[in-house]
């Protein structure tokens, strides 16, 4: 098809990697947009997750908060963001509009990440001696991490192709080539630019899939091979168990 | 589809035509057809698109309405298509549409060069006064203290940012148009639907707005002239289908030459002030004008 390309001339043509607004810079824009949007998600969802999780606190209010942020249209967020914080803060209400869109994925993750922990194991932890806090670091954080990976994955997914979104307010990012292309009827730059989004998309979601799995410890991988716990039918009552129940 | 009660008095030969034709739009040959006006999705082009329809309705057409369609790629299709028969349009705009690397300046140039540059079966009727297009705004503050009335007064200038849409930056009268006809040197700045707020907020010091947008009056900003001719001149003229041209001429050609670039920005500024809808203002632009 000629408009692929067209737009296969373009990503190569000389012009697009040099002086402002080239292809690598609008992809350094559109990156780092996804990153501090996914880090100030992560800041805010990942401890709330946790403590969520840990505690069992809150998880009607997490699950009714979650699916309400996840119906909202982010470009009619960010562009009410933009009216309300006014058009000099327009790069803190594009963030603010992506950090909404990132913090369900992850508060869900880092959620289900430390409430997926089998009970036992975090009683046998206590009983070792172990503090709340060693708890969290030495257990639930190492054996929730797929899970919290799992969420950033989701995240980071959503978020950069949602980007794209910020150059309606003048932020510019791989969204900017898009909207510029398509009144100028220049849909080599559109597809080109929409096709780079698609791969950077694909290589985020591939390398995060790759963290997580290397990100599972080995004891959890080792478990899956044989499930320990299912043989011990004559779990012994009283151990574990009841000060588990009464420390929670 | 049954129209032709007022329309025979009107024109005869219309509607002899609109018998004739009708089979290229509708299925139906026996009964004349429906006149489909659409509109951008811009309110000062929906409200002339609503006076068009609601004149055309007097007339004794059937008229659909097809508004808000949105940018040029969206609703030129259309036209060309058939499926839209008349929408409202501005010369020099669609012009560099059709012919992005144009050179004419001047309204009647540009008028003559956009009836070649058409493509077959679409027909531009005579154009109106009324112009609404591309300018260069400064805020009243920022024009007093540098002393600016026209864009060569820009030329020397530090820090300036030109703030306008995305596509702004790849038009001939962008920043490239400004180094290379008036030597003003400007940064730019995609502000898209949020220019007047960041003109206003000093994000930018220099903001594309249409000539006939009330922002202009209602906070006083100053239009740079344009000596030199680097805006396409932009008139509004009704672009139809050639099949029906010569039966709508008549009803739309007095409506085009009664609509003032004045009477443009009156409209758009009721539009913003008094809350009155497209239908409600065309209503009243009408009754107005004799219609």
């Amino acid at each position: 098809m000629d408009i692929i390309r067209e737009a296969v001339a373009w990503l190569l043509a000389a012009e697009q990697y040099q002086g402002p607004g080239s292809v690598p810079q609008r992809i350094m824009e559109h990156l780092v947009f996804t990153a501090v949007a996914v880090g100030i998600a992560a800041v805010i969802a990942v401890p709330l997750g946790y403590f969520i999780g840990h505690t069992g606190r809150g998880l009607v209010w997490l699950v009714g908060a979650t699916g309400a942020a996840r119906a909202l249209p982010s470009f009619g967020l960010m562009l009410l963001l933009v009216l309300v914080l006014g058009v000099t803060n327009r790069w803190s209400a594009a963030v603010s509009a992506l950090v909404l869109l990132a913090i369900p994925p992850l508060l869900a993750g880092a959620y289900s990440g430390v409430h997926q922990i089998p009970r036992a194991v975090i009683d046998a932890a206590r009983a070792q001696g172990m503090t709340e806090s060693q708890i969290l670091f030495r257990v639930e954080v190492p054996l929730s991490l797929p899970l919290v990976l799992g969420g950033v994955r989701a995240a980071v997914l959503q978020v950069v192709a949602t980007a794209t979104l910020v150059a309606y307010v003048g932020l510019g990012g791989l969204g900017y080539e898009i909207i510029q292309g398509i009144p100028l009827r220049r849909f080599d730059q559109t597809f080109g630019a929409a096709f780079i989004i698609v791969v950077l998309a694909l290589v985020l979601d591939a390398a995060l899939a790759w963290a997580t799995r290397v990100s599972t410890p080995r004891g959890v991988r080792a478990g899956k091979t044989e499930d320990v716990r299912a043989r011990e039918t004559a779990h012994p009552a009283g151990v574990g168990t009841p000060l588990g129940n009464t420390l929670r | 589809m049954k129209l032709i009660r007022k329309k025979m008095g009107f024109v005869g030969l219309a509607a002899a035509m609109g018998l004739v034709i009708s089979g290229c739009t509708t299925e139906d040959s026996g009964s004349s057809p429906t006149i489909v006006v659409g509109s951008q999705a811009y309110l000062s082009n929906e409200i002339i698109a609503e006076i068009y329809a609601q004149a055309l309705e007097a007339a004794g057409y059937k008229v659909e309405t097809r508004f808000q369609i949105g940018q040029r790629d969206a609703y030129l299709p259309e036209l060309e298509s058939g499926a839209v028969t008349l929408f409202p349009e501005y010369t020099g705009n669609l012009l560099q549409y059709y012919a992005p690397d144009v050179t004419a300046q001047e309204t009647d140039e540009v008028y003559l060069k956009l009836q070649e540059a058409l493509p077959e079966g679409l027909t531009a009727l005579a154009m109106s006064p009324a112009t609404d297009q591309d300018s260069y705004n400064v805020t009243a503050e920022f024009a007093a203290e540098n002393n600016l009335v026209s864009l060569e007064d820009l030329a020397g200038l530090d820090g300036l940012i030109l703030g306008g849409n995305p596509e702004l930056e790849e038009r001939p009268y962008g920043p490239r148009g400004l180094l290379e006809i008036y030597g003003v040197v400007v940064a730019f700045d995609a502000t898209g639907p949020s220019t007047v707020e960041a003109l206003l907020s000093g994000l930018i010091n220099v903001a594309n707005v249409y000539s006939a947008d009330p922002a202009v009056a209602e906070f006083g900003f100053v239009t740079l002239a344009d000596p030199k001719g680097m805006f396409l001149a932009s008139n509004v003229v009704p672009i139809v289908n050639s099949a029906f041209a010569q039966e709508l001429a008549p009803i739309i050609d007095p409506i085009s030459k009664a609509l003032t670039t004045e009477g443009l920005l009156a409209l758009n500024l009721a539009a913003k002030t008094e809350g009155l809808s497209a239908a409600a203002l065309a209503t009243r632009w009408l009754a107005e004008n004799g219609f």
